[in-house]
C-alpha cells in the first residue's frame, strides 16, 4: 500500500475481483450441481446455454422475482439486515486475495488484488466472525424454533472452528514472518523449499496447520458434511427457514462465496497463490498466474463438492468435539512447533533445520495418536436423563 | 418407574397417549416446544412430531398421526370383496403385495378354498421382490435424512428396476390390485423369469455398492450406532415387530412361525443383531434384502405350471386374456363362450363382476410378515358380498409408538435416525 497508483487501477482491481469472484462462485453452483449429478448418475441442469452453465443465472433471476414472504413475527431490521451481512462479508474477505501476479497497463504496475493490506490475515479472520451474525441474526430474527435451532447450532460451530482456523492461520503468518498477503505469497514463490525441486509452498512445512485449516474451512463454510446449521434433514432449512426471494437468495449466495473464499484462502495461504512456472510472451506472463491460481482454487472446489456428494451429516456434538478436542489442540500445538521452528531457524545451519522439521513432524505424529484418546472419551450419550419421575405421568 | 429402555423385563413401560387440542405453550421453564411435521422433511410423509425440546435435546416426544386419514377400512366395508384389493393396495404404499396377499389370505380362509400352486409361488416371488423394494426406500430415505444424498437417488434407482419388472406384469408400479381372492388376476409373462433373474444378477452388486458408500463410513456409523437402542423386552412389550424387533435379538419372523403361501419350502435364516440400535436395524435390513434374493432364487426354480387361479367359477375372476397381458383384449374363446353360446355363463359373469361373490360368516385374522414387521388383518363377514369389518394391524402404526421411549433424552438429529430407522409409512399408519 506504499505505492499510490492512480484512482482508475484501484477501480480496474476492485471491479475485476469482484467479477471474478461472482463468477467463479456461478460457475460453482453449476460444478456443483453438475458433478453432483455424475454421482448419483443423473444429469443435471443441462438446458440454458451450453452444458447448462447459465442455469445459475436464469436461478438467479427467479429468485429476484420471487415473492419476498416477511413472516408477521420476525424482527423486521434484524431479519433484512442478516441476509446483507452474508452478501457484503463474502465480498470483503475476497479483497485480500491476489488473484495473479504483476500486470503492467498503461504504464502502471500492479499486483492483481484488491487490497493488500498490512493485516491481510487478520481481515480474512475478522470477515470470517462478522459472517456468524448473518446466521445468528437470520436465526434470532426469524422468531421460529428451527431457525433458532439452526443460529444456536452455527454460533457455536462457527467460533469454534474460528479458533481452530485461526491457530492454522497463526502458524502461517508466524513462518512467513508476515501478516500481508503478498508476503505470503511471496515467499511462497521464491527461496529454496524444504525438498530441493519442490514448491516452497506452506502445505509442506505446515502440513499439519494445513489439515486444521481443511477440516476448519469445511465447517467455516458450513458445508456438508458440517451443514448444521440448515441440516434440511432435522431443522428444515435451519436459519433460512423463514426467508423466501431474493434474501433466500442471499444467503445462498453467500454459502457458494464462502466456498470461494476458503478455497482461495486456501490456495493462498499453503499453496502459493498464483505462484507457477511462468514463461511466454507478456500478456501470456500474466494469464499464466491467473490461471494456476483458479486451477488450484477449483481443486478444493471439486474437494467441497465431493465431500458434499460423499458424506451423510456428522452429529451436532461430535462436531464440537472434533472441533474442540481435536483440531484446536492440534493447530495450538503446531504453532508453538512453527515459532520453534523459526526461531532456531534463524540461526541453525540446513542440517539442524532438517532435524527441527522431522522432530516436529514426530511430535505432530504423536499428537495425532493422541489426540483420538481425548475425544472418544464420552461415547455418544448425550446428558444424563433428566429426573425420570416426571416424564411418566 | 422408569420409561428408559432395559433389558429388565421386570419393568413397566409407559405409553403417554392422550387426545388433546392444544399443544403446550410454547415456551416452558427451559423448553421449547417444535412441531416437527406434518410438513417436514424427515417425517416420512406427514407424520406430526411434537417435541419438548431443552436445546438441543429431546425430553419429550408426542407423535401426532392422522394426516393421511383415507378411511380405507370402511370404505372397503360399502365394496365388494375383489374391489377391496384395490383399496387395501393402497394402505402402506411401500409394500403393496403384502396388503393384498394379507387381505385374499384373510378373504380365501373365510371361503376356505386352496389357491393353486403356482399363484403361491408368484406370491412369494414378488412380495420378497416388494421387500426388497420396500428397504431400498428405506435406505434412500434414510440416507438422505442423515444428510447422505447419493444414498438416496441409488436406493430409487434400484427401486425403480423392480417396479419396472412390477409394472411388466401388473400393469401399475405400485397399488396393483393384481393378487385378488383365489388367487392372480393374470398369469405372469412369458418373460417373467427371465427378468427375475436379471433382477437378481443386479441387485446383489448394488447392494454392495450401497454396503461400500455406507458401511463403514464413519460418520454413518457414528449416527445411528447406539442411537435409538431399543432392548428385546421393551420391543416385545411396546408390540414392536419387524427388523426393529430383529435389530433387538429376537429371531421373529411370520414366515417362519406361521408360514404362509409356502414358505415352509424355502430355505432362508433369519437375521438378527443383538444390540437393538439403529446401526443394527440397518445391518438387518441389508441381510433381509439378501435372504429376500434367497428365497426368490429358490421359487423360481419350483415355479410350477398351471393355473393362477382357482377353478371355482363362482370365485374367480373372469380374466382369460388373449391379446396381451396388460388387460387388453379379452380372449375370444371365452366371449363367445359367454356372449353366443351359454346365458348362464353370462349371467354369472355380470353377477361375478357386478356383485362379486358371498364369502361364508366369520371371523380370522392372517398375518405375514411385511417388510415393517406383522400386518394382519382382521376380516369379519356375514356372509354377504362385503366385507362386514376390516381391521388392519399395520406394524408402522404399533411400532411408532416406540418412538418416544427410543428418542427421550437424545440429540434432535438422533430423533431423525431414530424416525428413519422406524421406517414407518403414514399411508398405512393412518389409513
Amino acid at each position: 500500500m506504499n505505492e499510490t497508483y492512480p484512482l482508475w487501477v484501484h477501480l480496474f482491481r476492485v471491479v475485476a475481483v469482484f467479477l471474478l469472484f461472482l463468477l467463479t462462485t456461478a460457475m460453482l453452483i453449476w460444478a456443483e450441481r453438475r458433478l453432483v449429478a455424475l454421482m448419483q448418475s443423473r444429469k443435471g441442469p443441462n438446458r440454458v446455454g451450453p452444458f447448462g452453465m447459465l442455469q445459475t443465472l436464469v436461478d438467479g433471476v427467479k429468485m429476484f422475482f420471487k415473492e419476498d414472504v416477511t413472516p408477521s413475527m420476525v424482527d423486521k431490521v434484524l431479519y433484512g439486515i442478516a441476509p446483507l451481512v452474508g452478501v457484503v462479508v463474502g465480498f470483503l474477505s475476497i479483497a485480500i486475495i491476489p488473484f495473479g501476479g504483476e500486470v503492467t497497463m498503461f504504464g502502471e504496475t500492479f499486483v492483481l488484488q484488491a487490497a493488500d493490506l498490512n493485516v491481510g490475515v487478520l481481515w480474512f479472520l475478522a470477515m470470517g466472525s462478522l459472517h456468524v451474525y448473518s446466521v445468528v441474526l437470520a436465526g434470532w430474527a426469524s422468531q421460529s424454533p428451527y431457525p433458532l435451532l439452526g443460529g444456536v447450532r452455527s454460533s457455536a460451530q462457527l467460533i469454534s472452528y474460528e479458533i481452530a482456523q485461526g491457530l492454522a492461520v497463526a502458524s502461517v503468518f508466524i513462518y512467513a514472518g508476515s501478516l500481508r498477503v503478498s508476503d505470503i505469497v511471496g515467499i511462497q514463490a521464491q527461496g529454496p523449499g524444504l525438498i530441493a525441486g519442490v514448491p516452497n509452498w506452506f502445505v509442506l512445512p505446515l502440513f499439519p496447520a494445513f489439515v486444521v485449516f481443511l477440516v476448519g474451512m469445511v465447517a467455516e463454510a458450513g458445508r456438508p458434511p458440517f451443514d448444521l446449521a440448515e441440516a434440511e434433514g432435522e431443522l428444515v432449512g435451519g436459519f433460512h427457514t423463514e426467508y423466501s426471494g431474493m434474501r433466500f437468495g442471499m444467503f445462498m449466495l453467500a454459502e457458494f462465496m464462502n466456498v470461494v473464499t476458503m478455497s482461495a484462502i486456501m490456495v493462498t495461504l499453503f499453496f502459493g497463490g498464483p505462484a507457477g512456472p511462468v514463461f511466454g510472451p507478456d500478456w501470456f506472463s500474466w494469464i499464466l498466474p491467473i490461471l494456476y491460481f483458479m486451477a488450484k482454487m477449483a481443486f478444493f472446489i471439486v474437494f467441497f463438492v465431493l465431500l458434499r456428494a460423499a458424506l451423510p451429516r456428522i452429529r451436532y456434538d461430535r462436531l464440537m468435539a472434533l472441533g474442540w478436542k481435536v483440531l484446536i489442540p492440534v493447530g495450538l500445538v503446531w504453532v508453538l512447533v512453527t515459532a520453534a521452528m523459526v526461531l532456531v531457524n534463524e540461526q541453525a545451519t540446513s542440517r539442524s533445520r532438517v532435524l527441527i522439521f522431522g522432530g516436529g513432524v514426530a511430535l505432530a505424529l504423536l499428537l495425532f495418536l493422541v489426540a483420538p484418546l481425548f475425544s472418544r472419551s464420552t461415547g455418544s450419550a448425550v446428558t444424563e436423563p433428566r429426573d425420570t419421575e416426571e416424564v411418566t405421568a | 418407574m422408569s420409561t428408559t429402555a432395559s433389558d429388565d423385563f421386570g419393568q413397566d413401560v409407559f405409553v403417554d397417549g392422550a387426545d388433546w387440542e392444544v399443544v403446550e405453550d410454547a415456551v416452558g421453564e427451559s423448553t421449547i416446544t417444535v412441531n416437527m411435521g406434518p410438513q417436514h422433511p424427515s417425517t416420512h410423509g406427514v407424520l406430526r412430531l411434537v417435541l419438548e425440546l431443552e436445546g438441543e435435546i429431546v425430553r419429550n416426544v408426542k407423535p401426532v398421526i392422522g394426516y393421511l386419514h383415507t378411511g380405507i377400512e370402511k370404505n372397503a366395508e360399502y365394496r365388494t370383496w375383489v374391489q377391496g384389493t384395490t383399496f387395501v393396495t393402497r394402505m402402506d404404499y411401500l409394500s403393496p403385495f403384502y396388503n393384498e396377499t394379507a387381505f385374499c389370505l384373510a378373504v380365501e380362509k373365510l371361503l376356505d378354498i386352496e389357491v393353486p400352486e403356482r399363484a403361491q409361488t408368484i406370491r412369494v416371488i414378488l412380495m420378497e421382490f416388494n421387500r426388497i423394494a420396500s428397504h431400498l426406500v428405506w435406505l434412500a430415505t434414510g440416507g438422505m435424512e442423515l444428510g447422505a444424498i447419493g444414498m438416496m437417488i441409488y436406493g430409487f434407482r434400484e427401486r425403480e428396476h423392480i417396479l419396472d419388472l412390477f409394472e411388466s406384469q401388473t400393469g401399475l408400479r405400485m397399488n396393483h390390485a393384481w393378487i385378488r381372492p383365489g388367487g392372480l388376476a393374470n398369469d405372469v409373462t412369458d418373460d417373467f423369469v427371465q427378468r427375475c433373474e436379471h433382477l437378481l444378477g443386479l441387485l446383489p452388486e448394488k447392494m454392495r455398492e450401497y454396503e461400500d458408500l455406507l458401511l463403514d463410513n464413519p460418520i454413518w456409523r457414528e449416527r445411528l450406532t447406539d442411537v435409538g437402542v431399543l432392548s428385546a423386552g421393551d420391543a416385545v412389550r411396546m408390540g414392536v415387530t419387524g427388523p426393529l424387533l430383529r435389530a433387538a435379538g429376537v429371531p421373529a419372523d411370520l414366515r417362519k412361525a406361521q408360514p404362509y403361501c409356502g414358505y415352509e419350502r424355502y430355505e432362508f435364516d433369519v437375521p438378527t443383531q443383538d444390540s437393538g440400535d439403529s446401526f443394527a436395524r440397518f445391518l438387518v435390513r441389508l441381510e433381509e434384502m439378501r435372504q429376500s434374493m434367497r428365497i426368490i432364487r429358490q421359487a423360481l426354480d419350483i415355479l410350477p405350471g398351471g393355473p393362477v387361479m382357482v377353478a371355482d367359477k363362482h370365485i374367480a375372476w373372469p380374466a382369460q386374456q388373449s391379446l396381451g397381458p396388460d388387460g387388453i383384449g379379452n380372449d375370444p374363446a371365452y366371449i363367445r363362450h359367454i356372449m353366443g353360446e351359454s346365458m348362464e355363463a353370462l349371467i354369472n359373469h355380470f353377477k361375478l363382476v357386478t356383485q362379486g361373490f358371498t364369502v361364508p360368516a366369520g371371523q380370522v385374522y392372517v398375518p405375514v410378515e411385511s417388510p415393517r414387521g406383522e400386518l394382519g388383518y382382521a376380516v369379519t363377514s356375514n356372509g354377504t358380498n362385503k366385507p362386514y369389518r376390516i381391521h388392519v394391524r399395520d406394524p408402522s402404526f404399533v411400532n411408532l409408538q416406540a418412538t418416544n421411549l427410543m428418542s427421550k433424552d437424545r440429540m434432535v438429529s438422533d430423533l431423525i435416525a431414530i424416525v428413519a430407522s422406524l421406517d414407518p409409512v403414514m399411508g398405512g399408519v393412518d389409513r
